[in-house]
C-alpha cells in the first residue's frame, strides 16, 4: 500500500438530530469502510456528531469556475424572483 | 492492608501497569505512522489505554490509603515492581507486528473487560463498562488491518505471520491466574481469566483463517510478568517514560 494512492474521501458529520450532515473536511484511505472508522478519529472525538457520512472525492460532480455565470448569478435583473421583491401585508409577521 | 486489600491493590495495579505499559507503546507511533489518519487513530487508542492505567491506578490507591496516587504509581516505580503482561511492554516492530500484538490484546480485552463490567466491586464494573466500549472500537480497527495485512501483498503477508509467530507464546501469560487472584475471582470481584481461553483461541483463529494466515503451531510460551519477571524492554521504556520525574522529582506544569 502506497500512501500517494490511498483514495481521498469527503467527510459529512451530523452534528445533532434533526440537523443536516455538514461537510466537515477531507482524509486519505483504502476503502469506505476505512475512512468512516478514520473519520471517527479524526473528526469525531470529542461529541462532535451523532452520524458519519462520507463519500469518495471522485463521486462527487462539482461546478467549475466557469460555470458560475450560468449557474450562481444572483439574477439581480430580475428583482421579482427575489422574495423581498413583494410587500407583505402587514398582518404577517414573520417571513 | 489486609490480605483481601493487598490482593485487591495489586489486581489493579497489574491491570493499570498492562494499560500504561502499551499507551506508552503505541504513543511512540505519534509522528511516526504510516499516514496521518492512521497516525491520528493509533494515538487515539493510546490515549484510551493511557486513561484506563489511570482510573486502575486511582482505584488502587483508594485501596492502599497511604496518599500515593497514579503519578507515583506511574513514574516512582522501577522495571521489578511492574505487574504487567510481558506482551504490553514489547517493542512495537514494524507496524505489522503493532498490529498483530493490538490484535491479541483487544480480543483478550472484549473478553476481560465484558466480565469485569459485572463485577461485584462497583469501581470495577464502571472501568469495565467504559474500557468495553473503547476496546470493541479498537477491535475493530485490529481485525480489519489483520486481514488487509493477512490478505495484502506478498511482503504484508510475511510480515504479518512473522509477527505473530513471534508473539504467540506470550500469550500463555494472559491465562494464568494465581492464587489471590483466584479468591478474588471466586468472590465475583475479579475476572476468571483461564475461562476466557477457549474464547481467545476461536476468535483468534476465525481472524487469522479470513486473513489467510496460519495459526502458528506455538509449542513456546513465556511469562513473569505478573511476577515483575519482564525482558530487557521494560527498563527501556521506563526510563524514557520516567525520566523527567526521576531528574526533577515533583516537576509539575
Amino acid at each position: 500500500m502506497k500512501q500517494q494512492n490511498l483514495p481521498l474521501f469527503e467527510v459529512f458529520v451530523r452534528s445533532k438530530r434533526g440537523l443536516d450532515h455538514r461537510h466537515v473536511g477531507s482524509l486519505h484511505a483504502e476503502d469506505p469502510a476505512q475512512a468512516l472508522e478514520y473519520a471517527r478519529d479524526v473528526y469525531l472525538r470529542r461529541s462532535e456528531g451523532v452520524s458519519i457520512w462520507v463519500v469518495r472525492s471522485s463521486d462527487i460532480t462539482a461546478s467549475q469556475e466557469s460555470d458560475v455565470e450560468m449557474f450562481c448569478d444572483p439574477m439581480d435583473d430580475k428583482p421579482y424572483r427575489h422574495a423581498t421583491h413583494f410587500n407583505l401585508p402587514k398582518e404577517v409577521d414573520n417571513m | 492492608m489486609d490480605a483481601r486489600q493487598k490482593a485487591m491493590f495489586d489486581y489493579c495495579i497489574a491491570f493499570g501497569d498492562d494499560s500504561l505499559t502499551l499507551g506508552h507503546r503505541l504513543s511512540e507511533w505519534c509522528s511516526n505512522g504510516p499516514f496521518l489518519e492512521e497516525d491520528l487513530a493509533l494515538t487515539n487508542v493510546a490515549l484510551d489505554f493511557i486513561g484506563r492505567a489511570r482510573m486502575f491506578y486511582a482505584h488502587a490507591a483508594e485501596v492502599e490509603g497511604e496518599g500515593r496516587d497514579e503519578d507515583d504509581y506511574a513514574y516512582l516505580r522501577d522495571c521489578r515492581e511492574y505487574r504487567n503482561f510481558l506482551l504490553h511492554e514489547l517493542p512495537n516492530g514494524d507496524f505489522a507486528f503493532t498490529m498483530a500484538r493490538q490484535l491479541m490484546v483487544d480480543v483478550f480485552d472484549v473478553g476481560f473487560f465484558g466480565q469485569l463490567a459485572g463485577s461485584k466491586d462497583p469501581d470495577l464494573a464502571a472501568i469495565g463498562a467504559k474500557a468495553l466500549k473503547e476496546s470493541r472500537y479498537h477491535l475493530r480497527r485490529s481485525e480489519d488491518w489483520i486481514r488487509r495485512l493477512g490478505d495484502g501483498t506478498d511482503e504484508s503477508h510475511r510480515r504479518v505471520q512473522d509477527a505473530f509467530e513471534q508473539l504467540w507464546g506470550y500469550a500463555a501469560e494472559l491465562f494464568e491466574m494465581p492464587a489471590a487472584e483466584q479468591h478474588l475471582a471466586d468472590a465475583g470481584i475479579a475476572v476468571d481469566r483461564a475461562a476466557l481461553k477457549p474464547g481467545w483461541t476461536a476468535t483468534m483463529q476465525n481472524v487469522l483463517q479470513e486473513a489467510t494466515l496460519e495459526v502458528p503451531a506455538g509449542g513456546w510460551s513465556i511469562g513473569g510478568g505478573r511476577d515483575g519477571m519482564h525482558t530487557e524492554h521494560l527498563g527501556y521504556l521506563l526510563a524514557e517514560m520516567q525520566f523527567l520525574q526521576r531528574a526533577y522529582p515533583g516537576l509539575t506544569w
